[in-house]
């Protein structure tokens, strides 16, 4: 165990001494991988802070009942009748005076309510239903489409499932760009690997002639391979939070510009030691590949 | 210790290096393999060591049989036999010290531990004083002690020497052979390949003698 224990440690001791050995190899290789992983490491924040804002926005999901122009006091009740027989949830009517009322206070829309000859808007109905499953949704906005005097029923869900399919189609563009990144993040470390061994090709030799396992040579182009990757994965890290840093201003004055307030979140701790993690385990795998191949001719 | 059967090596091409050779080297002997050039010393160091494998007969080792031996199991028999090249194999790259602690941290020994069993070795070769010293700083006799120091600073059942004298002068050749001598009389067995004849003469070792790959 103890041997193990110190073998390991120094094994992880000389891929350290050479990322050293070597500081422009080392940082040219680490800008390398560090930038394969950002555009996807970006790319995955983006679409986190775009799905959080789309979670924020659509709220509680809502079904807006509109009532003919021409429906009665009569009409309203036999709406609300039903809508408490339905027991669907939280309902709330608002009548077309109430609407007008609303719509006036918004800025400059007075001047074109004024010009009006008579109220456009109908009486309405806000419901939030309790069931908020979108197949349900549709389900009662289909029911109550049928009741009479009923003009329109709008699922106010439509944009987020909209949303939602833009996002999924974001994430799987995403893995495919990761993939393809990946796959360099893999070639790179592969190449470093490949000229370590060459370069080592007497220390090799030698060892294997006094008595050193295949694991003992192996195990310090595994650790540079999965160091060399996870310190790619701080860099990328670090990259994306620069640029997130420098999109945040921008960003906040457009989204002020719509009256609302958004801030980029930056990568925390479990998205970096994601993209260390799998910088780590592309570079081991690099190096996995490289060594068994470069180890054959010592054969 | 090791006991060759009708032990043949052919080489891809159809050259025999050694055929059909029969000995048997008990543990503490100090033998010698030698004969001209070409006659199979090298070749036989190899095979002991299992750098080559038999094509024919068998070779068996501290117990062990080389030609059934699975590939995974050659670095621990390996570790039983210390080894000194003809041309030293040393890392010119790193200190005379981290030559010698090589094949101990090959086997995983703290470093405290293991750095006091490396000056141990150098002591006994005469190098501790060039610890620090890089190995092309050293003479070629320096560099040959230096490997020998590796080799026996796992403290090995068997000191396994090819031609270790075939670069140096008269005087340093001597001092090399001192070492051997030595550590055959603490009790390692010695085998060593080399075709100076003043070393047999002088000592009276056991010889095996090749001639064309077979044994006289």
């Amino acid at each position: 165990m103890n041997a193990w224990l110190s073998q390991h440690r120094a094994a992880l001791g000389a891929a350290f001494r050479r990322l050293w050995a070597t500081p422009l190899n080392t940082l040219l290789s680490l800008l390398v991988i560090g930038i394969a992983l950002t555009l996807p490491g970006f790319g995955y924040v983006m679409l986190d802070n775009l799905r959080e804002l789309g979670q924020s926005a659509s709220g509680v999901q809502q079904i807006s009942l509109f009532m003919n122009l021409d429906a009665s006091k009569k009409d309203v009740g036999e709406i609300e009748s039903r809508l408490k027989q339905a027991a669907t949830g939280k309902w709330h009517f608002v009548p077309k005076e109430a609407a007008l009322k609303r719509m006036q206070a918004n800025e400059g829309m007075a001047e074109i309510v004024a010009s009006l000859p008579r109220n456009p808007l109908p009486d309405a109905f806000i419901i939030e239903p309790t069931n908020a499953e979108p197949a349900a949704l549709e389900i009662l906005r289909k029911e109550i489409a049928g009741w009479p005097k009923v003009a329109h029923v709008q699922l106010d869900s439509a944009w987020v499932k909209r949303f939602d399919a833009f996002l999924k189609l974001g994430k799987l563009a995403l893995w495919m760009l990761a993939g393809i990144f990946a796959a360099g993040l893999v070639a790179v470390t592969f190449n470093t690997i490949r000229l370590q061994v060459m370069a080592q090709a007497a220390e090799i030799e030698v060892a294997r002639m006094i008595g050193a396992t295949d694991a003992f040579i192996r195990r310090p182009f595994y650790y540079f391979g999965a160091l060399q990757g996870a310190l790619g994965g701080l860099l990328a890290a670090l990259l994306v939070g620069g640029a997130l840093r420098l999109l945040a201003g921008p960003v906040g004055d457009l989204a002020a510009l719509y009256g609302g307030s958004f801030s980029l979140r930056p990568p925390g701790v479990i998205e970096i030691a994601a993209l260390a993690g799998a910088g780590a385990i592309l570079g081991w795998l690099g190096a996995q590949l490289s060594v068994s191949l470069s180890l054959r001719k010592f054969d | 210790m090791i006991v060759a059967s009708n032990l043949t090596k052919r080489y891809p091409g159809g050259y025999e290096a050694v055929k059909d050779v029969s000995f048997e080297i008990t543990a503490g002997q100090m033998v010698f393999i030698t004969g001209h050039s070409g006659a199979g010393k090298t070749t036989l160091v190899k095979l002991i060591a299992s750098i080559e494998r038999p094509t024919a007969g068998s070779l068996v080792v501290n117990g062990q049989n080389l030609s059934a031996l699975r590939r995974s199991a050659i670095p621990y028999l390996r570790r039983h036999f210390g080894m000194v090249f003809q041309d030293q194999k040393l890392l010119f790259d790193r200190s005379v010290l981290d030559n010698v602690l090589l094949p101990l941290q090959i086997v995983g020994l703290p470093r405290r531990e293991a750095i006091r069993r490396a000056q141990a070795a150098l002591d006994k070769v005469g190098l501790l004083s060039r610890e620090k010293a890089l190995p092309i700083a050293l003479s070629g006799g320096e560099q040959q002690r230096l490997a020998i120091a590796r080799a026996v600073v796992n403290r090995p059942t068997v000191l396994l020497a090819d031609e270790p004298t075939g670069n140096l002068d008269t005087e340093s050749a001597t001092e090399i052979l001192e070492l051997f001598v030595a550590f055959h009389q603490v009790g390692v067995t010695v085998v060593v390949a080399t075709h100076d004849q003043n070393w047999i003469d002088r000592y009276h070792p056991n010889v095996l003698r090749l001639d064309h790959g077979r044994l006289l």
